[in-house]
């Protein structure tokens, strides 16, 4: 309790250069507020009544003063403004190659699902020095993924996918917080991310044992668990997973780009896959018949991860 | 300095008598009041409805404090701790500063300031008053009948489908105090377009008045929408269908746009009137005509204006695009300029002032202290970079602490010692005041800087139990409460023992220029006898005249 | 009205105004300012309808079919009437014909209760046809499109059209305590503004269906369905920009 630190761990490329900008900004605050004080001192003890002082012609306005304090400040703000901007970019932009992790944010857990289908719960494994991404989801309603060493968060909302991305630098376990109002646990939806090394990452991978499973078991792995999810809901005996049948064929098909019935493209990602669970009518390819029955109801959000995850794997 | 200004005082309060008929003894009786058209009996009623609220609200707060002091949850269940901040915050924003300084100073004050002998539309000045307390009954009945536990933001999907508390009641009851304001607002901007005295110009007006003008401006435009905006929530939640639900193709972060909407502007209800109550506490006890008069009314409109444009600083990282996120940031910042503009103003009128510092002066000075570190904050939440890391962490909860408690509230507080006078007709003993001011200054830091560092370390709000890295500035916090609510709790005592005891104060004891000061005090049911002509600029001092006056009375201290 | 009336004031006059010229002056902007305030009510719904038209047309396109545009035509011919009549009402007043205003004021009445009457039968058939959002028994299959979002459709058309005859509710009731008014003398030539208010609120009403009608109704009255909502293309974009 009695060591107090000012600043979280500096653990994420953004870091540095988010700290130093509060650091400019708390100074831009404190020179303001000294002026302001320093104004109100000097004048308090200067004209207090029954001081002599020189009361003359006591200026009722000064546009050249007013043009001053409007100047100088929105210079100031306008420059805050540029820099803010170019630091909000970088949060937003990831780079071409990352690691994708799905997060989904239920009341009140948060579960992840990374790339080779390995599951997590209020804990997550991410190597240092690469760029991950992380796509959301809620089960139910509003969270946010937050990661205060990382200086990044992002509202996670029910259907549709948002994401967040970092690239952690330093080695480490730090916190991971809701940020969002979530309900009566919202302060027990912590977990914490652990940074590791390259090399222990792989480690750590490589360790099936000590992996979570889906929320009513299976086999501990997404895509494993994707592939009996696509037989027990039938979606194979239209989804022919080697050739073309009355529906598109998926083999290689994450990522590609698909014409659809009135013209327009799409790209095949987790957005457009899981609004073809969910609403198949909404964008039908194009030479197809618009005869998928919906799924909504019928599969949760995390099974619609794993789906994904199946569907991504087919090669 | 403390012994010679008092002296001042009383030598004016001695002398004085309480006037034989005003408008409190007018009639007498439950009903005189309950159906009183009269704008001044109307705004005591808002004064002791709002003031119960205010220290409901503080003791919801104390709840919170009590609880953060140590990082389990010891002392409210999660429950518990999810109720008490959302009545908290309910209860703050809704039923104590949107209405505060509006409807209980200004709804005094306005029509006097003009020199009218009532609001235009007094039945609907009173409807407003029933409004509001019907709209805070249910909030109340919510409240006991087991709580709501969505924030005061009823953010959806939560609100509509999650939640077991009594939103409905609650959110009825924001809608219903809703129409109050808005009814208020329109008063007043009929008032002072159409009631003003032969030679009251606008550019003679008070800026309490200008500051009002525009906070009713918001008010006409704003609240309609978050009404609509609850009005759908509620019957989302009723009928379980609605256009806020995902499930069904619905959009929740729409339902964040309509808030904020208002809400946003809302924060302006809540500042301006008592940026409006500055500009009189200074420019009376600096003796001085406020500094860039026009800037500083302008500057009020400004706010509003640009107010409404920038609500989607609230929701940068809410999934709206990146480029709306740059859109609404470059607008805050515009935002900070018109501030920065008063600040400066206030500042300068003290220049060559002849200064007093009774309890309001004290009460201005910090306002202007605290509003300053409360809007400078701003800028960093506004700035989008940063506020991705700082966004609904203890950051932003000390950020509009210092707005609303530090601004808002000591602008109350300004307000009410400095008009109480005018309204009891009564003294109260300044040394208790400068006091009391004191302690609230104090321990108003002490509990809300800690909350800035605890933010930047990362700490979410909300939180009912917290990790030990933050634990050394949620004590601190809950230390300087306790001083805070010392502060708030004194006022109580010497204010309602002055309303009995107090020296007659005389129509002027603050020898303030302005309409109101001309009335007697407690003023006469119609304000004033005949329709009063006025010939004067705002704030015609003269701080050589003033010290003159002075030195006659005391010599020189130096 | 006031408390300390005198016989020198003109009728009507209330005691914190200096004469009627300022008192009927207030009134207007006191209406004007409750208007907007309305028009801003009414916006907060008119928004959402644009976000859900803009991200759904084809559903907007396919539900609006389910309205009857010849019932909601009928409706703006007899709202338009009783905004004539009402207008006429209001200058009845003016001119100090108080019985022909008593009239117009009826006739208003009348036509705002037909409104209402056929308001309710289209109602009837909404529930008739299972078309009341979260029922269970919702059913929405027209042109394949999701039912659920046809439901935020019909939410949307309750709500709008909802508050409306809420409205209308209310100003048939206005302009029942107006007439009752005129009828027992309580107006003036000089002092007619609740006639004029009242005139002023119901003429906003009026323009509020004359927005509602073609924005509901209307969306696809050639019935050709399909083929996108061009309108909304640029709301589309406005949409991602907000999230």
């Amino acid at each position: 309790m009695w060591d107090f630190p000012f600043l979280p761990e500096q653990a994420s490329t953004f870091a540095g250069e988010v700290d130093a900008f509060y650091f400019a900004l708390v100074g831009v605050t404190a020179f303001f507020t000294i002026a302001i004080y320093a104004m109100i001192w000097v004048f308090s003890v200067r004209y207090r009544r029954g001081k002599k002082a020189n009361r003359s012609n006591p200026p009722t306005h000064n546009n050249f003063l007013e043009a001053v304090w409007i100047v100088i400040p929105l210079g100031i703000a306008l420059a805050i403004f540029g820099w803010s901007a170019k630091i909000f970019f970088d949060l937003r932009t990831p780079p071409q190659d990352v690691m994708e992790v799905h997060a989904i944010g239920k009341q009140w857990m948060w579960k992840f699902v990374n790339e080779d289908g390995k599951y997590e719960v209020n804990e997550l494994h991410v190597p240092a020095g690469r760029a991950v991404q992380v796509k959301m989801i809620s089960q139910d309603v509003l969270h946010d993924l937050y990661f205060p060493a990382f200086r990044t968060k992002q509202d996670v909302l029910p259907g549709r996918y948002t994401t967040l991305w970092f690239e952690a630098t330093k080695p480490g376990t730090y916190h991971m917080f809701c940020a969002e109002y979530c309900g009566l646990l919202h302060s027990g939806m912590i977990g914490k991310i652990h940074v590791l090394k390259p090399e222990d990452y792989d480690t750590w991978l490589a360790d099936v044992g000590r992996s979570a499973t889906a929320s009513g078991g299976g086999s501990g792995n997404a895509i494993v668990d994707g592939a009996q999810l696509f037989e027990e809901k039938v979606c194979h005996t239209c989804h022919k997973t080697n050739q073309a049948a009355i529906a598109p064929s998926l083999i290689g098909l994450y990522g590609s780009e698909e014409t659809l019935a009135d013209g327009s493209t799409v790209v095949i990602d987790d957005a457009y896959i899981r609004e073809s669970i969910i609403d198949p009518q909404a964008k039908i390819v194009a030479g197809y018949q618009a005869n998928m029955p919906t799924y909504k109801g019928q599969v949760s959000e995390e099974q619609i991860v794993q789906l994904i995850a199946y569907i991504k794997s087919l090669k | 300095m403390s012994g010679t200004t008092t002296a001042t005082q009383t030598a004016t309060a001695s002398t004085a008598t309480m006037p034989a008929k005003h408008f409190m003894n007018a009639k007498y009786g439950l009903k005189s009041w309950l159906l009183t058209r009269d704008h001044k009996r109307i705004a005591v009623l808002y004064l002791i409805t709002v003031t119960a609220m205010f220290a409901l609200g503080g003791i919801y707060a104390a709840l919170i404090r009590l609880e953060l002091l140590t990082p389990g949850g010891d002392f409210l269940s999660a429950d518990a701790y999810n109720k008490a901040f959302s009545a908290h915050g309910i209860i703050m924003v809704f039923f104590f500063l949107l209405p505060s300084i509006p409807a209980i100073f200004g709804n005094f004050l306005i029509p006097i300031q003009v020199g009218a002998k009532d609001l235009a539309f007094p039945r609907i000045n009173l409807l407003s008053w029933y409004l509001y307390v019907i709209g805070a009954a249910l909030a109340l009945i919510a409240i006991v009948a087991g709580g709501v536990d969505t924030g005061w933001t009823f953010y959806p999907p939560y609100s509509s489908q999650y939640s077991q508390s009594h939103v409905l009641l609650a959110g009825l009851g924001v809608f219903i105090a809703g129409f109050s304001s808005i009814l208020t607002g329109l008063n007043f901007v009929v008032t002072i377009h159409k009631m003003r005295a032969p030679g009251m110009t606008w550019f003679r007006l008070p800026l309490f008045v200008w500051a009002h003008y525009a906070t009713s401006l918001i008010m006409l435009l704003g609240t309609p929408v978050v009404a609509i905006t609850i009005l759908l929530l509620a019957v989302e939640r009723v009928f379980g269908v609605g256009i806020f639900d995902p499930a069904i193709g619905g959009d929740p972060v729409l339902f964040q746009h309509l808030f904020w909407f208002y809400s946003h502007p809302a924060v302006y209800i809540m500042i301006l009137p008592a940026m409006g109550v500055q500009s009189e506490l200074v420019a009376a006890f600096a003796r001085r005509r406020v500094f860039g008069y026009s800037f500083v009314a302008f500057s009020s409109l400004a706010i509003a204006i640009i107010g409404f444009v920038v609500w989607g600083h609230h929701m940068f990282v809410s999934g709206q695009s990146m480029y709306a996120g740059l859109v609404f940031s470059i607008l805050t910042m515009l935002v900070a300029i018109p501030s920065a503009v008063k600040a400066f103003n206030w500042a300068m009128t003290m220049y060559k002032g002849s200064i007093s510092y009774e309890t309001p002066m004290l009460y201005a000075i910090g306002f202007l202290g605290l509003f300053v570190i409360g809007g400078l904050t701003g800028l960093f939440l506004g700035a989008m970079g940063l506020d991705i890391h700082l966004h609904d962490t203890y950051f932003v909860v000390a950020h509009f602490h210092y707005i609303m408690v530090g601004g808002a509230v000591m602008g109350f507080m300004g307000a009410l010692h400095f008009y109480w006078p005018k309204i009891s007709g009564r003294m109260y003993p300044d040394a208790w005041g400068r006091l009391s001011a004191l302690i609230i200054f104090i321990g108003f830091n002490l509990t809300f800087f800690p909350q800035f560092i605890a933010g930047y370390l990362g700490m979410p709000r909300r939180y009912y139990m917290y990790d030990t890295d933050f634990h050394f500035w949620n004590l601190m916090s809950s230390a300087g409460a306790s001083v805070l609510a010392v502060g708030y709790i004194m006022p109580l005592f010497y204010m309602a023992w002055s309303w009995i005891y107090g020296k007659p104060a005389g129509p002027n004891p603050w020898n303030a220029k302005g309409l109101e000061w001309t009335t007697q005090s407690p003023p006469t049911t119609f304000n004033f006898d005949e329709t009063p002509i006025w010939n004067e600029e705002a704030y015609d001092y003269d701080p050589e005249e003033s010290e003159a006056e002075y030195e006659k009375e005391f010599g020189t201290i130096n | 009205m006031s408390e300390s009336h005198t016989h020198s004031h003109p009728q009507g006059l209330v005691h914190h105004f200096d004469d009627l010229k300022q008192q009927n002056e207030a009134a207007t902007l006191g209406m004007w300012s409750f208007l907007i305030t309305e028009i801003l009510f009414f916006g907060g719904l008119i928004t959402a309808y644009i976000v859900f038209r803009g991200l759904y047309p084809e559903v907007f396109l396919h539900a609006s079919h389910t309205l009857d545009w010849r019932l909601g035509g009928v409706n703006t011919l007899v709202l338009l009437c009783s905004s004539l009549t009402m207008a006429f009402a209001v200058h009845a007043s003016h001119e100090g014909k108080r019985d022909l205003a008593f009239w117009y004021l009826i006739l208003t009445i009348l036509f705002g209760t037909v409104f209402l009457v056929v308001k309710y039968f289209e109602y009837k058939s909404k529930v008739d046809h299972h078309l009341i959002p979260g029922t269970a028994s919702f059913t929405f299959t027209e042109g394949g499109v999701d039912a659920g979002k046809a439901q935020i459709f019909f939410f949307l058309y309750f709500a709008m059209t909802g508050v409306h005859a809420l409205h209308m509710v209310v100003g048939v009731c206005l302009v029942g305590w107006i007439a009752r008014n005129v009828k027992k003398e309580m107006y003036t030539t000089d002092y007619y503004s609740p006639v004029e208010m009242t005139g002023l609120y119901w003429h906003f009403v009026d323009i509020v269906w004359i927005f509602l009608y073609p924005l509901l109704y209307l969306i696809d009255l050639t019935k050709t369905g399909g083929g996108g909502d061009h309108a909304m293309v640029n709301v589309k974009s406005l949409m991602k920009f907000f999230g």
